[in-house]
């Protein structure tokens, strides 16, 4: 449970004031907890980090929503590579095209793709935060989440900051074929580049993470975190249950599960979260590695002499052939080369 | 017609044919998977005997058990030591059982991680056969890792600094073959197939409906040619007349000449270069669409389309 105060607003008491002995339970809609049957308002929900007050149950968060939490409940975070989209390699049609199923969640969930990349400090401390949100297409790594999740590497590089991947994903996004089983491939890449700049990942999983994204970069965290109640496994409960016909109990794969499997760190509360990420980067804090300047930086800074060089060199063809030249495009030409501010008058 | 075409051989021809002509999607998908699939079918130990004079099969991941699903071990590969991994199934009831098809758990992962670090001590190249349906889905196996060894799987073939060169020589499905599968060079025999799941689990995803396996092998597209034009394997092997099946020395001599002129050409290649084309190698495979809103450095190296919509709620096809 949570260290943190819980934050309860005062419609919330007055309305607990007024249950009477035995409520009649209701089944579970919007505001009600499917666990506890509590109720709750939407401000409430979102000043907890989407966690019931009564019995910290977990219920989904959406990407950008978890920013603002990490971020310390503001949004101040910039998000990066929203302009990456998904192609359709194969054409691939189920019981709907698949460019239709990416519009659709699109304009469901107002995101651009299954993961989110954004530039943020977490308690004061910088890094890149590559955040799936499961409500698009069930998370699903295709090619788009695969390229932003190795470009979120490659920019944390560039800064020399650590990655904080928080997974959340049926899998592999079967729509794009083997390139979509290739993205497995090229996250593992991305987080062995970041080995090799002797940078941390911090990864937490979150409910659901399975398939092929708990198959390749979730399970290669430096620290590895859950939140309570997530469901973690290779392949789920269900297909385990057809393929073996064996009878799982119902804590299988959870988290609480794969902490006692050695596979995880951790259990942690979301609440908890941003502080217990931002200890983490603080203990890994590395000004030696941090801010190094951009390679762009670098060889602008060494080619300027030369480009002054170069332009002194062009100035002074200039002059001389000016003489030459028609009169009114030498006028002109002398115009375009005279130094901005010209003369003092 | 191509160039390959009409200068190739035989085995040239017929492939130009299957890579280059616009298949028949549902009947040409439904029959590669099943020729894949066909129990006749060379498995890796059949390639090891024909490749090597001597073998020696390890066992073990030292861990928990040995998965006999995975065999793994080092053999004389014309006249120099070569490491091996491959993934076996097995031909009559109870061989397949005690191969559980082939479908590794954990421990079979770890056991090819052991030979792969084996391979980088003794400086020898690595040779991964691919055939398996996928991980082992079980109780046992989630609870002892199995995303994780598959994720420690790939990323050690990423790392190992030795020539690999990995071969789908029947199918290949989702992360259970890709654990093996990330090497300097990717070949795919010419009825073998590569995919993100097999055609069962798919059709029961996606259609809801096992029964509709049809459906989803044509839709998935899981055939050597697919996978050429992607870029994820680098060659495809030519097959004896009817499929590898019919005549496995055949297929091994075919195979065996595919590999060796791989494996010369890796040799070949400083270590520096090679490890570095085997991550750009996988690091490029992907595709995806870019517009010109958010970055700005997008935009100055060319890679975006101007033309794009700059809501990025309502994208419109493009390029």
């Amino acid at each position: 449970m949570s260290q943190n105060p819980i934050q309860v607003t005062v419609d919330r008491l007055k309305r607990i004031a007024h249950i009477p002995e035995r409520a009649p339970r209701k089944p579970a809609d919007a505001g009600t907890c499917p666990k506890c049957q509590s109720h709750f308002s939407s401000e409430e929900m979102v000043a907890n980090a989407r966690v019931c007050t009564n019995c910290a149950h977990h219920f989904a968060i959406t990407a950008r929503e978890r920013l603002d939490h990490l971020a310390g409940g503001h949004d101040e975070w910039r998000e990066i590579w929203t302009e990456l989209r998904a192609s359709d390699p194969l054409q691939f049609v189920d019981l709907e095209p698949y460019p239709d199923r990416v519009r659709k969640a699109e304009q469901s969930t107002d995101l651009g793709e299954a993961v989110v990349v954004a530039e943020l400090e977490i308690e004061g401390e910088l890094c890149v935060a590559a955040i799936m949100d499961f409500k698009f297409m069930g998370g699903s790594m295709g090619s788009v989440v695969g390229e932003k999740i190795a470009r979120g590497c490659e920019r944390a590089i560039e800064l020399g900051v650590p990655l904080v991947a928080i997974t959340s994903s049926g899998g592999a996004r079967m729509q794009e074929g083997v390139l979509a089983l290739m993205q497995m491939a090229k996250t593992v890449v991305a987080f062995e580049e970041m080995a090799d700049a002797n940078l941390p990942i911090i990864v937490v999983l979150t409910h659901p993470t399975t398939g092929g994204v708990w198959a390749s970069f979730a399970a290669l965290g430096d620290f590895t975190y859950a939140e309570p109640g997530a469901l973690i496994a290779f392949s789920g409960p269900r297909v385990i249950e057809q393929t073996t016909r064996e009878k799982l109990p119902d804590d299988f794969g959870k988290a609480e599960q794969q902490l006692l499997n050695g596979q995880i760190d951790a259990v942690v509360d979301r609440r908890d979260l941003p502080a217990r990420i931002g200890k983490v980067l603080r203990i890994c804090h590395r000004p030696d590695l941090a801010a190094q300047p951009p390679l762009a930086n670098i060889i602008s800074q060494a080619s300027g002499e030369r480009m002054g060089r170069i332009a002194d060199a062009v100035a002074e063809t200039i002059t001389q052939t000016l003489p030459k030249l028609p009169k009114k495009i030498a006028d002109r030409v002398a115009k375009a080369i005279e130094p901005r501010g010209g003369d003092d008058r | 017609m191509s160039s390959a075409k009409s200068i190739g051989g035989r085995f040239v021809k017929r492939i130009a044919d299957k890579l280059h002509t616009a298949p028949d999607a549902t009947s040409d998908s439904w029959d590669a998977i099943q020729l894949a699939r066909h129990q006749e079918r060379p498995y890796p130990l059949d390639y090891i005997g024909r490749f090597c004079d001597e073998f020696e099969e390890l066992h073990g991941d030292r861990l928990f058990r040995d998965d006999p699903a995975i065999v793994c071990g080092i053999g004389r590969y014309h006249g120099e030591p070569v490491a091996f991994i491959g993934e076996q199934k097995g031909r009559d009831t109870a061989d397949r059982q005690y191969r559980n098809f082939g479908m590794p758990g954990p421990e079979g992962y770890r056991k090819a991680m052991r030979v792969m670090n084996l391979a980088t001590k003794l400086d020898i190249p690595l040779v991964t056969l691919i055939d398996t349906p996928g991980a082992f889905p079980g109780a046992g196996a989630e609870e002892r890792g199995q995303g994780g060894a598959i994720a420690r799987s790939i990323a050690e073939m990423v790392r190992i600094q030795v020539p690999t060169v990995a071969v789908i020589i029947g199918e290949g499905s989702s992360g259970g073959a890709l654990a093996i599968g990330v090497a300097d060079r990717v070949l795919i025999m010419e009825n073998g197939t590569y995919s993100v799941i097999s055609p069962e689990g798919g059709s029961a995803i996606l259609w809801r409906d096992a029964g509709k396996a049809r459906l989803a092998a044509a839709a998935f597209r899981p055939t050597a040619a697919t996978c050429y034009r992607f870029g994820v394997v680098d060659a495809v092997v030519p097959e004896p007349e009817g499929g590898a099946h019919k005549d496995h020395d055949e297929a091994a001599r075919l195979l065996d000449q595919y590999l060796q002129r791989q494996l010369k050409e890796l040799r070949a290649m400083p270590r520096a270069d090679r490890l570095r084309q085997r991550r750009e190698r996988f690091r490029r495979l992907g595709a995806h669409k870019e517009f010109a809103i958010g970055d700005p450095s997008a935009v100055v190296s060319g890679r975006v389309d101007l033309t794009a919509p700059s809501d990025p709620s309502a994208p419109q096809a493009a390029k």
